[in-house]
């Protein structure tokens, strides 16, 4: 089947598109809204947001969350801050300047016209946000209080102290909290999405697990919304919970959703380095302590003096001499990879000598411990907790770890993927953020998807039709899906091997991490391959769990998430394979230029890869979607 | 080190529980309690038996899923922390460490050391918001607020909603985590408006999910994993008594706004 992979972007110069695309939406009258059942996966910002909305404009929203309240999203654990546009700095911010800079950020691989809409309604989630009585951090003044992000000049970053994503997802929640009481929404709580159905190639329900029994459950919608977030556990150590998983998108994949680069993964700078294999994730250190924080190495490998000894002399802080233009907020992808450099030169610090230091000495002498502590005390207080060691006496250490996805599933402009229907927002598609994404940009992605975009194409996809359908589980449809995630549920609870689960995740995640992670090469990525199906083979013959399908299982549903990262894995080195360009975080060896940066290909590849499953094991059909800059002429990304 | 982890199972709602003992050998000092916990499951595993069942996600103390009684204390011996944020360098080798769930009137529990906290969410929609839809808001700039008031107000919102407040109170009471979100909202200018009906709807929801009443005992404020300050409580039943003697009228839910009108 081939599809027609058509964005729908609208005509008209850039920053009119939204305006003209607003203004031909198909609309539902707010009585007939009720008559319209819209199931949304996923709880975050994203979904939690659009749930909210979408109720509150009169739909039936049933909402599904694999947490046991829509508050524990992995949204929560977002630290640093939003950006937006306000210029209330009057440092000559706009939303030309924030739109030039996401998308030079992305490395041009995003959409422009998605990229200006993105900025240009972040004002208004702002806005929002403070009348939700989101309690901003302020300036003694009493006005909102900015501060700077990596890969821009401004300080446009708006924050709540070190816990932005939690505050904003508690306004979401809140939001979603005063439909469910008007009973307009409903939630369904430890639930885990675990197919969509499909008829007559449209999304028409999906099929989900009550984690509490292991009852699988149908639901009809006349449309379906997935926000279930990103996809970094594929490299089994990183930043995220440990359920966030790729399951709902790949799922969509599975039945016809087109993928959309992959390869696009964020490792970020800034985390606290693995100290040995009984850890189960890594902690990310917030981007905002680069605003006061200076990043060194000593300058000659094998100097393992403590840092208190090292002369200022026989230091390199090597973002500042590097990118003297941005210094230590360079953008993520590009911090990462000096780090990463600095370490394979045998400069790292730390026991495993895969660290550099991120040192506050000068900004406490400057700005003095009581204000440092104003700024940074919970993050300060999470590293010692962590590590047993104090950053107000020593230097933290530093390390890159998988943070965020870029990639996704292809969605149009109006946030529809492939299959009409089924619209995927906030993470989980492959967004706004081309190859990489600026810091402080994905809680914005996430709002503007749910608050401002999604609930009026929903409503489009729906008054296209000229009559409500009946919804109906009975459908064979559904009974088909429902007897493959049975299936597949049995097979998981049936496996009665040697080999934890656990450490089969561990060794996809070294695989991952080694042969497709901060720098990619062919032959790595050709040996990933065929690593990730043995891997496959492997869990299936020898991985072991206990208890069954029809209780509390926690150790089936990691298997599950896991069982679908081996698939998803190959589907995202086979995308790093055939992007013969560095762009973004993604970095092929083969292509960097004399000095270790990125060399792009735009003749070749300034396209959006969208992949289509033709089965397991199997290679899957690109589609391309070429990217057309009619305001902002691609250049080279340079920072320095 | 060495430890034995004397943990409470129970296969479902209805079903008994009991306390079953597990000795965990190879515990580094830098693990955290949830990963000695992930190790005991991958003994399990090894097995055939079934794995204990634990509410987790984030593992930086900010989901609120850890819901573990160590040792009787909610989240363990440290204070300010979740039980994910503690760390095996606070016991010994050798230690027998108690491991319950939450118990509460409100709060079932459905398997092992996973409790249902929905009553928490229950309280949320009787008023843990402002009404207010996208699209309708002023510049954030109209208002301003005393940075006193809004990091007083952030104090209060940082709640993570883990229920360890109910967990330590004799009463099982929740009234921390509704004085935390009344009073998050009562010190900013947007939640003025729905201010007397949110306590009054929020403290009659907390009498219907069945959690006690307060009787100063202050064990929630020591239990808070974020610190949340016992005064709140004060605040709340100050605002209780005035909204209950002016604005009895609001205790009704107001009719909602459709969004189009």
């Amino acid at each position: 089947m081939t599809i027609d992979l058509d964005p729908r972007i609208p005509g008209g110069p850039v920053h009119e598109k939204w305006a003209r695309r607003v203004n031909d939406l198909g609309l539902v009258s707010p009585a007939n809204r009720r008559r319209y059942r819209i199931l949304v996966v996923g709880t975050g910002l994203a979904g939690a947001s659009a749930a909210a909305t979408l109720a509150g404009l009169g739909y039936q929203v049933e909402c599904f969350t694999f947490h046991d309240s829509p508050r524990r999203a992995h949204s929560v654990a977002a630290q640093g801050g939003i950006n937006a546009a306000k210029n209330y700095q009057n440092d000559g911010d706009s939303v030309e300047r924030l739109f030039r800079d996401t998308l030079k950020g992305g490395d041009f691989r995003s959409r422009e016209a998605s990229v200006y809409r993105l900025a240009a309604l972040s004002n208004a989630i702002i806005d929002h946000c403070v009348a939700q009585g989101i309690p901003f951090t302020r300036e003694y003044g009493g006005l909102l209080a900015n501060r700077s992000f990596g890969g821009a000049q401004v300080s446009r970053t708006f924050y709540v102290r070190g816990q932005t994503g939690q505050q904003l997802l508690l306004g979401c929640y809140g939001a979603l909290s005063r439909q469910i009481l008007a009973r307009r929404a409903r939630v369904h709580a430890r639930r885990e999405m675990l197919d969509v159905v499909v008829r007559d190639g449209r999304a028409c329900g999906i099929i989900t697990r009550r984690l509490v029994d292991g009852a699988v459950e149908r639901h009809a919608g006349h449309a379906v919304v997935l926000a279930t977030g990103g996809y970094s556990n594929v490299f089994h150590f990183s930043t995220n919970a440990m359920a966030c998983n790729v399951t709902a998108a790949y799922r969509a994949y599975k039945r016809g959703a087109l993928f959309a680069n992959p390869c696009f993964t964020q490792i970020h700078p800034t985390c606290i380095p693995l100290t040995g294999e009984h850890q189960s994730k890594l902690t990310l250190m917030s981007e905002s302590l680069r605003n006061d924080g200076r990043v060194w190495v000593p300058a000659r490998a094998g100097d393992s003096r403590p840092p208190a000894q090292i002369p200022e002399s026989d230091r390199d802080y090597f973002l500042e001499r590097r990118y003297p233009a941005f210094g230590n907020l360079a953008p993520r992808d590009i911090a990462s990879r000096a780090v990463k450099q600095v370490c394979d030169e045998g400069r790292g610090v730390g026991p495993l000598g895969r660290g550099v230091y991120l040192d506050f000495a000068d900004a406490f002498g400057r700005i003095g411990e009581e204000e440092m502590q104003a700024r940074y005390g919970n993050l300060f207080e999470m590293y010692q907790r962590i590590t047993d060691e104090d950053p107000r006496c020593a230097p933290m250490r530093i390390y890159p770890a998988a943070h965020y996805t870029m990639g996704g599933l292809w969605v149009d402009y109006d946030l529809m993927s492939s299959i009409p229907g089924l619209f995927v927002i906030g993470e989980a598609n492959f967004s706004d953020h081309g190859a990489n994404r600026l810091g402080a940009s994905a809680l914005m992605q996430g709002l503007a998807d749910g608050y401002f975009i999604v609930p009026l194409t929903v409503g489009d996809y729906l008054a296209s039709s000229t009559s409500v359908a009946a919804l109906d589980e009975t459908l064979p449809e559904f009974a088909a899906a429902e007897r493959d995630v049975r299936r597949r549920l049995q097979r998981l609870a049936g496996l009665c091997g040697d080999e934890p689960v656990e450490q089969i995740h561990r060794a996809l995640g070294h695989i991952m991490w080694e042969r497709c992670g901060m720098t990619r090469g062919a032959p790595g990525l050709v040996s990933a391959l065929d690593e990730i199906a043995a891997l496959r083979e492997r869990f299936w013959s020898r991985a072991r769990l206990g208890g069954g399908a029809s209780v509390l299982n926690i150790a089936l549903e990691k298997a599950g998430r896991v069982a679908d990262f081996l698939e998803f894995a190959e589907l995202l080195v086979v995308d790093a394979l055939t992007r013969e360009e560095s762009c973004g975080g993604h970095f092929r060896e083969e292509h960097q230029s004399a000095d270790g940066e990125a060399v792009r290909d735009d003749e070749n590849f300034s396209h959006i890869a969208a992949w289509q499953f033709r089965g397991v094991g199997a290679a899957p059909a690109l589609y391309r979607e070429d990217l057309a800059f009619e305001t902002l002429q691609p250049t080279e990304r340079s920072y320095r | 080190m060495n430890v034995t982890l004397r943990v409470w199972r129970q296969a479902g709602r209805d079903s008994p529980g009991r306390l079953v003992d597990y000795r965990v050998a190879d515990v580094h000092a830098d693990m955290s309690f949830l990963e000695v916990l992930d190790q005991l499951n991958e003994q399990l595993a090894q097995r055939g038996e079934e794995p204990i069942a634990f509410d987790h996600d984030c593992r930086e103390g900010i989901c609120g899923s850890c819901s573990l009684m160590i040792d009787g204390v909610p989240h363990g011996p440290e204070r300010g922390i979740t039980a994910c944020q503690l760390y095996m360098r606070r016991f010994h080798d050798g230690q027998t460490i108690l491991v319950e769930p939450w118990r509460a009137a409100a709060f079932g529990v459905i398997r092992d050391l996973v409790v249902d906290r929905s009553a928490l969410d229950r309280l949320m929609h009787a008023g843990g918001y402002v009404s207010v839809n996208p699209g309708s808001a002023p510049d954030a700039s109209t208002t301003v607020i005393a940075k006193e008031k809004a990091d007083t107000a952030f104090l209060a919102a940082s709640c993570i909603g883990c229920g360890a407040c109910v967990a330590a109170c004799p009463n099982a009471s929740a009234m921390l985590f509704v004085a935390a979100k009344a009073s998050h909202l009562a010190l900013l200018p947007q939640g003025q408006p729905e201010h007397a009906h949110r306590v009054i709807a929020m403290v009659e929801a907390m009498d219907r999910e069945g959690f006690g009443s307060c009787s100063n005992n202050y064990e929630c404020a020591a239990a808070c994993p974020k610190s949340i300050p016992v005064r709140f409580i004060a605040r709340l039943n100050r605002a209780f008594l005035h909204a209950a003697l002016t604005s009895r009228e609001f205790a009704r839910p107001p009719p909602h706004a459709h969004f189009e009108s």
